[in-house]
């Protein structure tokens, strides 16, 4: 295998590396300088490199990915050190005793560096020392209203701050007070304006509830609304911030107990009181003092651990918009790159195999940077895009390009490697210059720009890594992928790229076995890619709802927006997941109900420093509890006897939570309160100080007291039935209770509301960045001129020509006037009345007819053509025997002698077949234009010799007589009818009348004359079989289908022959060319068969005005006439089966196939479908603004060409016009469908290939070098999906590209 | 007032010979399109990019974040919206005019790469620390001009960034001179010293975009042409 493998390349070193396609930056002839300039030889060096790199790529392509794999993995495996990427803050716990504010030099002691963080560094910003308090109207009594709740106990505030302001600590070292020790703090941001009568300005930062009322007692007493003053400065919206309430509180909403339908009726609150330095004695003292003015009982809370929580820089909504915005600049770039990976297996899995490529190179980019010891330092989120942008997705996309377009028969190793070899060099360049720029980056000497290059450069050299193993080898399995799709299909344009074998075996034979070597293909299928990225130019309806259900984009995108965001809002909330987990832990414990049961302690409260031990279960017994409850009652409980009732006694309960109050707090609490200062906690700590616990336990008469009067008179005008027992009563819907429903409704709504925005957005976007009319435009990009401007993209590749040269069969001297054919024979007649038959398979000219040898003794229009005829086929000599092909583009496509002869094509009507208006309509329109006379004659002068021919030549004697009238043969001709070379004795050929229609069955021909003769040729002899002059009227238009020849006349009769065929004994029997795969066989006529043709019924009166149509197929005649009428007959009897009416003009264009669907096409470009077994219209459309000359119909769409140019595709069911297409003038009526998805055109001098269902433009086919003024008129596609048109006086027969195949 | 000078220089739009007035009617209305979606990108960009500026200290919210968004006046995002449309028209324009249609790298994806890296180039002016403003300064010089060479290529290109960058920077002194707003530490009479390079790389970008958009109406107006 290695062996095989290594001969293999020594063999390849042979085949070109230098490619064909030689690189844009040498122009031609420049590479053939003797002597190598030191760049091309490096060049050559990458290129052999590169080719040998793209070899080794396609012969072993897993190992190499399992390779690729391995590194990535490898270099990735330093990540996992990185913390993950949040904003929530971290802690760090040490206990309050011995505690000493941290060394600000981090270098110095690392005693234990295990378990402190790297933030614990210098003394925090403040230390938050909250206060808790909690009061409680205790005994309830019946008569007090709500408002009691917490209107006395909200009242202790003022005299609480007050003592803890005046608290003095006094020592040996002095006195301390609170204004020594607390954060001073300035102005409150000039913004905050409106929040500036709540917190305090100009002093120490102590907040509590009271500053409500800015600290003062009266103001609280006349205050009638506690509620609405508390929710005041409530924003509207959701509550992504700390609110007022929650600052001032110091305990979440919920807790705080601050609210009408408050069942435990205790009502807690904090004063918060950041420290500037931490002094613990004055906190010892200042706890002790309040301790002993209001003692809690039963509280056991921990006071033994001081908190350290640090902030991390938390990516704001006014952070996030830039970044969001270079993150949907850097999405549109990948979309926009890898939009333009074609002509590939799967368009997907390469742009995911390229979005991969450059993920996994950041990703080892950072994994190298950290292994070597530089930790990214930069915020990875905000410059991961520039660093996506500078590495970029080109070179995967020219690597793409330029594989794909070599040329498609290269086995897949060489076409890698030739692909691979062509872009080294400019591969190389690029890479080399980035990392020059990205090197000059990084001696700017700025870190941040340092840090940036580093990892740009590292991503760059693994970039290069991972395109040049894993995605190389990722196209090449694609590749091959599609080549193995490829080898399922045999595909029939590999015909003509074989070199014609010279075979002993007769022509015809040869033939015959040629098409039975291709018979067996099923029946010709193209099937095109799921054109994901293809711009629809369906009605605009259509497209937006195609563009939506195909990509169900809205979908996806609200989905993973809704994904996204739940995660965020679960991941960032700490008060979400942390607390359920809590809860979860808690349930779990079976001490841990929190459900208002007090797991009290037995230990009283004593000194706080005493207190640091606490028993990992205390024990709450109930006897316990009631003990401590009877010991510390205080008097006015004991004057009621009822047992302590929920209802009438609440009790304060200091549960564990309650020592961390400030963890239910949004950990956006602590950052806000300090930025109203404009104090930045972000990458700075905090320390939280144990909390110090306060209870009040008030009499129902200091409540009653405390009430404003105003309190009473609310209620009950609010409640007139308010009954404290009715516990079940439905609650109204509270502000405070309600809140986090509503607050559901609202994420609801908004989310919905930003759904809906997107899709608009999405939409709006979708619709500025397609353009609008996308079919019509399309055409420009089709219509280049020349050949020298062949269509390249932007990366200067032309799609690969090889396969789709045209080959041109010239031979003619005069326009192509009718054509036939199938799949293996063409024929086609010129002006001149000469019939060519041609092998479509290799472009031979296999008979001509008549014979070019009998010239001597025809009429002096041979005689002419015979001194044409040496030009060309010594020049064909002498261009060798490379095959037709070569030849002809070597030729001109006419004699030099007519070079100045204008062309007439477009004023000249020769499609009969089409468009037989008539005779007068057709000598009208010529008549007074060029003739060929004068002409002629200077031509005959130049050759001198047979100047006197010129007289049998010339056929009228009035020098102006109209060409066309000429080529008619109206006039008579002197001089005997020429005999037909080997023929049989029957009767000579018909030269003196142009040969109006053209059918092909088999080897036969069938050529209706103006004359109104019909005859019967053999294709590969060249002699007529038979010939029936029964009809005087010209032959307009010609149907051969089994052994029947319908032909419509211009007098408006319809003559049915029958063509008998007596075979003398062996017979060569073959599948003859059933159209669209169903006809039964036709026989095969043999030019030893003796065949008739019998005129067996006429139907003299068909139409009333001359019959313009005449199609068959399925067993039916159809035609249609200038009497506005179609009519349907049976082939076998000949039976008028249905006239069709409703039409308003003449009929110009019918359409009938296998499957019985008939359309018709009128003058008054109407295109109406019928139902040709009932007769009945089926729809009716208008589609053009002139003639419709020409229609097809395939499954699913009509499509018609009219005199305005212009090609219609209509949907067939519902008639809705899909789209249209501009046509070039005078070639509307060329049109042709291959496997019902590529719709064909003709334009000047070009073919153009369309994607049916799209409207896009495929392939534009250029048939000639320099035809300017060809246009294409007659299109046909044949059996063999090869298309055959007239190109002036030479025949285009063009296979269908193979990379239309490639696409699946 | 530039920018009614900069409209008054703007050619005339070339009218298209021939029968069809549908050219003409469609030609303009191309304009307009292309015009209004310059018009939205650049404001677009100017909220945006402002915002990065505005930002460079605050990195925890603010009370009103929305209002962050447009602390800018509001005369400052449609100003740069109307430079940014006639930056983008005049590029193609120029381009036409020279004879010399811009053919490199004419696709979306480049287009993108560009903004993006003009995004990048003011993310550096706001969010990095340099030493000094020479420092910084000297490399946003060396960024724009690797986005020119990079994108661009065209000399007419950089010529019309150099004028944009010059007339724009005079603009704004002279703002800043009359008191309309200022910056917060002027290093280059009055202004930033590195505007010239930010205004530069602007000009480059939306005339990059200005030539993408361009070039579906090149098509319309070819194919026209090419009919007539």
């Amino acid at each position: 295998m290695l062996l095989s493998q290594l001969i293999y390349y020594e063999r390849s070193l042979d085949t070109p590396w230098i490619p064909p396609l030689e690189p844009p930056a040498y122009p031609n002839g420049c590479q053939v300088t003797p002597r190598m300039t030191l760049s091309d030889r490096l060049h050559q060096k990458i290129s052999g490199a590169f080719y040998q790199h793209g070899l080794l790529c396609t012969s072993y392509p897993v190992p190499i990915i399992f390779f690729t794999a391995v590194c990535i993995l490898a270099c990735c495996y330093p990540l996992l050190k990185l913390p993950l990427p949040g904003t929530v803050p971290e802690e760090y716990t040490t206990a309050v005793r011995d505690y000493s504010p941290p060394p600000s030099d981090p270098q110095a002691p690392q005693r234990d560096p295990s378990d402190r963080p790297d933030w614990y560094v210098g003394p925090p910003v403040a230390y938050i020392q909250q206060v808790l308090v909690k009061a409680v109207v205790s005994p309830w009594d019946q008569s007090l209203i709500p408002v009691d709740i917490f209107r006395s106990p909200l009242a202790q505030v003022f005299q609480l701050v007050e003592e803890i302001r005046n608290h003095v600590h006094r020592d040996s070292t002095g006195s301390h007070s609170l204004e020594e020790l607390c954060l001073q703090v300035t102005d409150l941001l000039s913004g905050l304006k409106k929040m500036q009568s709540q917190l305090p300005e100009h002093g120490c930062l102590l907040v509590s509830p009271g500053n409500f009322w800015q600290n003062e007692r009266e103001r609280f007493d006349s205050d009638a609304d506690i509620i609405r003053t508390v929710h005041q400065h409530e924003s509207k919206g959701l509550h992504t911030s700390a609110t007022v309430k929650d600052l001032l509180f110091g305990v979440p909403g919920k807790y705080s107990g601050l609210s009408l339908y408050n069942r435990k009726r205790v009502v807690s609150y904090t004063i918060t009181i950041a420290l500037q330095s931490y002094h613990a004695r004055f906190l010892s003292s200042l706890h002790s003092r309040l301790k002993q003015l209001h003692p809690s009982v039963n509280c056991s809370l921990r006071r033994d651990q001081m908190v350290h929580v640090h902030f991390k820089e938390e990516i704001g909504i006014a952070e996030l918009i830039p970044l969001v915005t270079t993150y949907i600049i850097l999405f549109a770039y990948i979309y926009f790159s890898t939009r333009k990976i074609d002509m590939v297996k799967s368009k997907w899995g390469l742009a995911l195999a390229a979005v991969v490529t450059v993920l996994s190179s950041l990703l080892m980019s950072v994994g190298l940077c950290t292994l070597f010891g530089l930790t990214p330092t930069l915020n990875g989120g905000e410059i991961f895009p520039y660093l996506v942008v500078v590495i970029g997705l080109e070179n995967v996309l020219v690597l793409t390009k330029s594989v794909v377009s070599t040329p498609v028969d290269l086995e897949v190793k060489l076409r890698i490697a030739q692909g691979l070899s062509n872009e080294s060099w400019s591969i190389m360049k690029n890479m080399a210059t980035e990392l020059c720029i990205v090197l000059i980056g990084y001696f700017t000497l700025v870190p941040a720009i340092q840090e940036f290059c580093l990892f740009a450069v590292v991503g760059l050299v693994s970039d290069f890594f991972l395109q040049m193993l894993f995605f190389t080898t990722v196209l090449s399995i694609d590749i091959r992928r599609m080549e193995l799709t490829d080898l399922n299909r045999c595909f029939p344009a590999e015909a003509c790229l074989a070199p014609p074998k010279p075979s002993p075996l007769r022509p015809r034979e040869a033939h015959q076995q040629q098409y039975k070597r291709l018979r067996p293909v099923t029946p010709y299928t193209i099937t095109l890619q799921p054109s994901s990225f293809r711009n629809l130019t369906l009605p605009k309806r259509l497209r937006v709802i195609y563009f939506l259900a195909r990509t169900r984009l809205a979908q996806r995108i609200i989905m993973a927006g809704t994904v996204i965001w739940i995660g965020i809002l679960v991941y960032t909330d700490p008060a979400g997941l942390r607390t359920y987990l809590s809860a979860q832990v808690s349930e779990q414990s079976p001490l841990g109900k929190s459900g208002g049961l007090p797991p009290l302690s037995v230990f009283p409260v004593g000194d706080p420093e005493s207190t640091l031990t606490v028993l990992p279960h205390p024990e709450p017994t109930p006897l316990l509890e009631n003990q401590s409850q009877d010991q510390q009652r205080p008097p006015w409980a004991s004057q009621r006897d009822q047992p302590p009732g929920p209802d009438n006694t609440p009790e304060i309960s200091w549960i564990p939570p309650d020592e961390e109050t400030w963890r239910r707090l949004s950990f956006r609490h602590w950052p806000s309160l300090f930025s109203y200062y404009n104090i930045t906690l972000a990458k700075r700590y905090i320390s939280i100080l144990p909390v110090i616990p306060v209870s009040f336990y008030l009499s129902a008469q200091d409540a009653v007291e405390a009430r404003h009067p105003q309190d009473t008179q609310r209620f009950h005008s609010h409640f007139p039935a308010f009954d404290m027992q009715a516990e079940q009563a439905p609650e109204p819907p509270g502000k405070t209770l309600s809140q986090p429903d509503f607050t559901l409704y609202k994420a609801a709504a908004l989310g919905l509301v930003a759904g809906v925005i997107l899709v608009l957005l999405l939409f709006c976007l979708y619709r500025v960045l397609c353009p609008r009319n996308y079919g019509q435009n399309g055409v420009s990009h089709g219509r280049r001129r020349g050949r020298g401007e062949l269509p390249c993209d932007d990366y200067g590749y032309s799609p690969p020509i090889s396969e789709i040269s045209p080959l041109l069969l010239s031979g003619h001297h005069m326009d192509i006037e009718c054509l036939a054919g199938d799949g293996m024979l063409l024929v086609s007649c010129c002006l001149a009345r000469q019939i060519r038959v041609w092998d479509t398979q290799t472009g031979d000219c296999l008979t001509v007819i008549p014979d070019p040898g009998l010239r001597q003794s025809s009429s002096g229009v041979w005689e002419r053509q015979e001194r044409w005829e040496p030009e060309p086929e010594e020049e064909g000599l002498e261009a060798g025997v490379g095959g037709y092909p070569l030849r002809r583009r070597l030729l001109p496509s006419r004699p030099a002698l007519f070079g100045d002869q204008p062309d007439l094509t477009p004023l000249i009507d020769t499609n009969f077949s089409e468009q037989p208006t008539c005779l007068g309509h057709a000598n009208e329109g010529a008549r007074g234009g060029f003739h060929f006379r004068g002409l002629l004659e200077r031509a005959y002068e130049e050759h001198g010799a047979t100047a006197p021919n010129i007289q049998g030549y010339s056929p009228s004697p009035a020098p102006c007589s109209p060409c066309r009238r000429h080529s008619q043969g109206d006039e008579p001709l002197c001089g005997p009818n020429p005999r037909p070379a080997s023929c049989l004795p029957a009767v000579p050929g018909d030269w003196d009348s142009s040969v109006w229609a053209l059918e092909l069955q088999g080897s036969l021909i069938a050529a209706g004359r103006s004359s109104g003769k019909l005859e019967l040729w053999d294709a590969l002899e060249g002699c007529l079989h038979c010939s029936n002059e029964e009809g005087k009227s010209g032959i307009t238009a010609l149907v051969f289908l089994n052994n029947r020849i319908v032909a419509a006349r211009l007098s408006g009769s319809l003559d049915f022959f029958t063509v008998d065929i007596n075979k003398p004994m062996n017979l060569l029997q073959y599948q003859g060319t059933p159209n669209r795969g169903s006809m039964p066989p036709s026989p095969c006529y043999s030019s030893d068969d003796v065949i008739c043709c019998q005129l067996t019924h006429s139907v003299q009166c068909a139409h009333q005005k001359p019959i313009t149509v005449l199609r068959a197929a399925a067993g039916r005649v159809v035609t249609g006439s200038q009497d506005h009428t179609v009519r349907v007959y049976r082939l076998e009897d000949s039976c008028c089966l249905f006239t069709l009416q409703g039409h308003s003009g003449g009929i110009t264009a019918v359409y009938i196939d296998q499957t019985m669907v008939l359309a018709s096409g009128g003058q008054d470009g109407v295109i109406c479908l019928w139902d040709a077994l009932t007769g009945s219209r089926v729809s009716h459309m208008y589609g053009h603004q002139g003639d419709v000359t020409s229609l097809i119909c395939t499954t699913s769409c009509v499509i018609s060409s009219g005199l305005d140019d212009l090609i219609c595709v209509l949907d067939r069911s519902t008639g809705i016009k899909l789209y249209s297409i501009q046509q070039e003038v005078g070639c509307g009526a060329s049109l042709g469908v291959i496997s019902e998805s590529i719709l064909v055109t003709g334009g000047q001098g070009c073919v153009s290939f369309w994607d049916l269902s799209y409207g896009d433009l495929l392939q534009t086919v250029y048939l000639g070098k320099s035809n300017e003024g060809q246009g294409v008129r007659q299109l046909r596609v044949l059996d063999n999906a090869a298309i055959v048109c007239d190109f002036g006086s030479e025949l285009s027969l063009v296979y269908v590209p193979s990379v239309l195949e490639k696409l699946d | 007032m530039v920018e009614a000078s900069k409209l008054k220089s703007l050619p005339p739009v070339q009218k298209m010979r021939g029968p069809y007035i549908s050219v003409i009617t469609n030609h303009k209305i191309n304009l307009t399109i292309r015009g209004v979606v310059l018009f939205s990108i650049g404001v677009f960009l100017a909220l945006v990019l402002n915002l990065l500026q505005v930002q460079r200290n605050v990195t925890l919210f603010p009370p009103d974040v929305i209002a962050s968004i447009f602390s800018s006046a509001w005369w400052v995002p449609p100003c740069i919206g109307t430079a940014s449309a006639v930056i983008g028209l005049m590029y193609p324009c120029i381009d036409r005019h020279l004879g010399e249609p811009h053919k490199f790298k004419r696709e979306w994806s480049s287009v993108m790469r560009c903004v993006a890296v003009f995004v990048g180039i003011n993310h550096a002016s706001a969010k990095v620390d340099f030493a000094n403003n020479m420092q910084l300064s000297l490399t946003l010089a060396a960024l724009s001009i690797g986005l020119w060479w990079t994108f661009d290529r065209s000399r007419s290109g950089f010529g019309l960034g150099l004028g944009i960058a010059f007339f724009a920077t005079l603009v704004t002194q002279l703002l800043v001179y009359k008191g309309v707003f200022q910056y917060t530490s002027p290093d280059f009479l009055y202004v930033r010293s590195w505007l010239p390079c930010i205004f530069f790389a602007g000009g480059i970008t939306m005339g990059n975009i200005g030539r993408q958009l361009a070039m579906y109406e090149c098509k319309v107006v070819q194919e026209k042409a090419h009919e007539d």
